[in-house]
C-alpha cells in the first residue's frame, strides 16, 4: 500500500537499527515515553522493542483515550442507554471498557448502542430519525476533537433538536507536563503523538521541552518514522540538547491544523478534566461552549445518578504514567484478560495492558 | 409483503406446500423427494467423515453470498479441509414469525446454488417456525457427510519441523466484507465475501505430501495457526511481507486498526505440506480459480512451547497470539 509499505521496509529498518545501536553506546539507561497508545500498539505490533539496545527503553504514556477515560464517565454512558428513546453512538474500541457493572458493548445487544466511525455518522442517523435522542460519546484527544466540532456545528446549521454530544474530551500537552515534572517516571524524552500533532503543529510542546528539558520528536505511526525518532532523541540527548523536532513532517506542519483548532476553540472551551488512574488535570478536558450548548447531553438531560466504584488492584494509572509496565501488575493477564478486563488498558486497541496481553505474553 | 407465519411450522397444509413449492422445488433430488423420515445412503467402502455447524451470520445478505451460501459452503469446506468429499448435507432452518417470503426464497436458491457449485445434495431437512424474536431472523444448521479422498492422509500427528505453511489465497475479504455491510460505517468501497465451497480445490492438491488442513474461518489465520500449533506441539513461525491481502481490505484494516490475521475467511485453507513438496502443491494451488493468489507464508519450527511467531515486514519479531473477542473499530 502506497505511503505504507515504504515505512515498513526491512533494509532501511535494520539500517536505522544499526545506527540506534551506534549512537546509543554510553548513554547509560534512557527512558522515551511514546505518549500515543498508536505508537504504543505500533511498537509491538511491528516488534520494534527487539530492534533497539537494552539501555533504551520505550514506556507507554497516557495517550489512550479510551485508557484515561474515566469509569464514572463509562457508568454515566451506559446509564444513557436505559433512557426510554434514547441511542448511544460510539467509536468502537469504547465498548469493552469496564464500567462499575456493565460495558457498553453489554448493552449493544440490546439494540441501544451502535458503532460509527465519525461523529457525522451519528448526526445524519440524527436527522433521519427525529423520534430518537441521538448521543454521540465525543472521546479523543485533538485528532478526533475537530471532527465532533464540526458535527456539532452542522447541528447547529440544521437545528437539530435531538443530537447531543457527551464530552469525555482531552488535550494532551497538560498531561506530558505533569509527566515531565514527575521524577518517578524519569523521561528522557517525548515520541509526540503523529495525528495530535497534525492539528496542534510544534508549538505546544516548546513549553514542555524547554521547562524541563526534554527533548521532544515528533514520531509518524510507521515503524520506520518510530526507529527514525527513537534515533533523532539519542542524537539530542548526544549532543545534550533539548529541542522540538518534527519527524512527521510529511504531514505535521509547524502551525498544526489551524482550521481544525479554530473550530475546536470555537466549539469547546477548557476545563479541568478527570484522566482514569491519573485523577483530574487542570486545564486539561473539553466541555461544549456556551454557544453550543443545547447540544451539551449533561445541560440536556438529567443525567442518572450511578454509583461508581474504585478499581481495585488495578494499577492502569500508574501504567498509564510510565512508573510501571503491564507486567508489574498481579491482575495482569491472571485476573485481568481481555474477556475478563479490570482497566481500560487492557480493552481498549490502544491499551498498553492490551499490547503487552497481544503481542508479548 | 408475504410473509412466514408459525402456521407454516405447524406441519400442517401451510408447511407441507412450503416445502413442495420452496424447497422440494429447488432443492429437491432422489434422496429428498422421497419425504422419508430419514434419508438411506449407501455406505462408502471409504472412510466416511461427518461435521455439523450452524450459521447465525447477520446482515442475512453481504457482497458476495449470504447466509444459505455460507451454510453450505462452511459444512462443504469443513469435510473438504479434512480430506474427503462432500456427498450430503442436511440442512435445519429455524426461522421467526414474519420473516419474508421473497428473503426465504431467495436464500434457499442460494443454498441451491452452491450445492451444485460443490456437487452435494441435501438429502435431509428440517423447518420451524419460532416467536418473533426468538431468533435473529433465521438461523441455519447444516451437517455433512463426506468419502475420505483415496490420497488423503490428513493427520496433525504427521506434522514435522520444516514442513512449510500454504495460505489458499487473500485473507480477511469475508470478515472485512461482513463489516461493513453490518456497521454503519460510511465506506464507499465494495468488499466481497470469498464465501466458496473448497472441495474441487482440495480435490485437485490432494497428495500424501500435504499433511494437514484446516479453514480459517472465525478467529482468522492467526487463531488456526495458533491451533495447528498447539495441537502438534510445534512452533510456527509466518512472515508478514508478502501476505496475500487485497488491497481494500488492507487499507480498511489499516483505517480501522482491524488486523487482517485476525479476520474470518470463508474460502481459504491452510495446507501444511512437506518441505520438498511445497513448490509442487503450491504451483497445482495457483492453477485452480480458487487458489490463484496462494502463498507459502511460513514454516514450522522445530521449538516446542506451542507458540506462532510472525517476522513483521519491518523485521521485528512478535507473537501471534489467539484473538480474543472480537475485533472493533478503533479511535483514532
Amino acid at each position: 500500500m502506497k505511503y505504507i509499505d515504504e515505512f515498513r521496509n526491512l533494509d532501511i529498518a535494520a539500517k536505522i537499527s544499526g545506527l540506534i545501536k551506534e549512537d546509543a553506546k554510553g548513554l547509560g539507561e534512557m527512558n522515551f515515553m511514546e505518549v500515543c497508545g498508536t505508537h504504543t500498539m505500533a511498537v509491538e505490533r511491528f516488534g520494534i522493542r527487539q530492534m533497539l539496545p537494552e539501555n533504551i527503553r520505550l514506556i507507554s504514556g497516557p495517550g489512550c483515550p479510551v485508557c484515561v477515560t474515566p469509569k464514572n464517565y463509562v457508568d454515566k454512558a451506559i446509564a444513557l442507554t436505559s433512557l426510554e428513546n434514547v441511542i448511544v453512538f460510539s467509536f468502537g474500541d469504547m465498548l469493552k471498557v469496564p464500567g462499575t457493572n456493565s460495558s457498553l458493548f453489554k448493552q449493544k445487544s440490546k439494540g441501544k448502542v451502535r458503532i460509527v466511525y465519525s461523529a457525522f455518522d451519528a448526526a445524519l442517523f440524527a436527522e433521519k430519525n427525529q423520534d430518537k435522542k441521538i448521543v454521540f460519546l465525543g472521546i479523543g484527544f485533538e485528532t478526533t476533537t475537530p471532527t465532533v466540532a464540526a458535527t456539532v456545528k452542522y447541528a447547529k446549521k440544521k437545528k437539530m433538536k435531538n443530537f447531543f454530544v457527551y464530552s469525555g474530551h482531552k488535550i494532551m500537552p497538560p498531561a506530558m507536563k505533569l509527566l515531565a515534572s514527575d521524577k518517578r517516571v524519569n523521561i528522557k524524552g517525548f515520541l509526540c503523538p503523529a495525528h495530535v500533532s497534525a492539528i496542534i503543529g510544534m508549538k505546544p510542546y516548546v513549553k514542555v521541552c524547554e521547562e524541563y528539558n526534554i527533548p521532544c520528536v515528533i514520531a509518524g505511526f510507521e515503524p520506520l518514522d518510530i526507529l527514525h525518532s527513537v534515533l533523532m532523541l539519542i542524537r539530542q540527548a548526544r549532543s545534550k540538547k533539548a529541542e522540538v523536532e518534527n519527524q512527521y513532517n510529511r504531514v505535521v506542519k509547524f502551525s498544526g491544523n489551524i482550521e481544525a483548532l479554530r473550530l475546536i476553540d470555537e466549539v469547546f472551551s477548557i476545563n479541568d478534566s478527570d484522566w482514569r488512574g491519573i485523577g483530574v488535570i487542570k486545564n486539561s478536558g473539553l466541555i461544549l461552549s456556551k454557544g453550543y450548548r443545547e447540544f451539551d447531553i449533561e445541560k440536556n438531560i438529567d443525567l442518572p445518578e450511578v454509583k461508581t466504584s474504585a478499581d481495585k488492584g488495578c494499577i492502569c494509572g500508574s501504567v498509564l504514567k510510565g512508573i510501571k509496565t503491564p507486567l508489574d501488575c498481579a491482575l495482569f493477564s491472571k485476573k485481568c484478560t481481555p474477556e475478563n478486563p479490570y482497566g481500560a488498558c487492557m480493552v481498549s486497541s490502544e491499551g498498553a495492558c492490551a499490547a503487552y496481553y497481544r503481542y508479548r505474553k | 409483503m408475504r410473509t412466514i407465519t408459525l402456521s407454516h411450522g405447524s406441519g400442517g397444509r401451510l408447511m407441507h406446500d412450503l416445502i413442495r413449492d420452496l424447497f422440494l422445488k429447488n432443492l429437491g433430488n432422489s434422496f429428498l423427494n422421497k419425504m422419508g423420515d430419514a434419508a438411506l445412503i449407501k455406505s462408502a467402502a471409504r472412510k466416511l467423515a461427518y461435521t455439523t455447524d450452524s450459521f447465525v451470520v447477520k446482515p442475512l445478505f453481504f457482497p458476495g453470498g449470504d447466509i444459505g451460501k455460507l451454510s453450505v459452503c462452511g459444512t462443504v469446506n469443513d469435510l473438504a479441509v479434512s480430506g474427503a468429499i462432500p456427498r450430503y448435507l442436511s440442512c435445519a432452518m429455524i426461522v421467526e414469525d414474519g420473516f419474508s417470503y421473497a428473503d426465504l426464497e431467495r436464500i434457499t436458491i442460494s443454498i441451491r446454488d452452491a450445492c451444485r457449485s460443490a456437487g452435494v445434495n441435501i438429502v435431509s431437512g428440517d423447518f420451524k417456525v419460532v416467536e418473533k424474536g426468538a431468533v435473529d431472523g433465521i438461523f441455519i444448521n447444516t451437517s455433512g457427510i463426506g468419502e475420505a479422498l483415496e490420497d488423503s492422509f490428513i493427520d496433525i500427528a504427521r506434522i514435522k519441523p520444516g514442513d512449510k505453511i500454504i495460505i489458499s489465497g487473500t485473507i480477511g475479504d469475508h470478515a472485512a466484507s461482513i463489516l461493513l455491510a453490518r456497521e454503519d460505517l460510511k465506506f464507499k468501497t465494495r468488499i466481497k465475501s470469498d464465501c466458496s465451497p473448497l472441495n474441487k480445490l482440495v480435490s485437485s492438491i490432494i497428495c500424501r505430501d500435504i499433511k494437514f488442513m484446516r479453514d480459517p474461518t472465525r478467529g482468522g489465520l492467526a487463531t488456526t495457526l495458533n491451533e495447528i500449533s498447539a495441537a502438534s506441539g510445534y512452533n510456527i513461525a509466518i512472515e508478514e511481507s508478502g501476505m496475500p491481502m487485497k488491497k481494500s481490505v488492507s487499507t480498511l484494516c489499516e483505517i480501522l486498526g482491524f488486523d487482517p490475521l485476525y479476520m474470518a475467511n470463508e474460502g481459504k485453507l491452510i495446507a501444511i505440506v512437506s518441505k520438498n513438496a511445497a513448490a509442487k502443491v503450491l504451483s497445482k494451488m495457483k492453477r485452480h480459480a480458487l487458489g490463484k493468489d496462494a502463498r507459502i507464508i511460513g514454516e514450522v519450527k522445530r521449538e516446542r512451547d506451542r507458540k506462532v511467531y510472525l517476522k513483521t515486514q519491518s523485521g521485528g519479531l512478535r507473537i501471534l497470539d489467539m484473538i480474543t473477542g472480537e475485533q472493533l473499530p478503533r479511535i483514532c
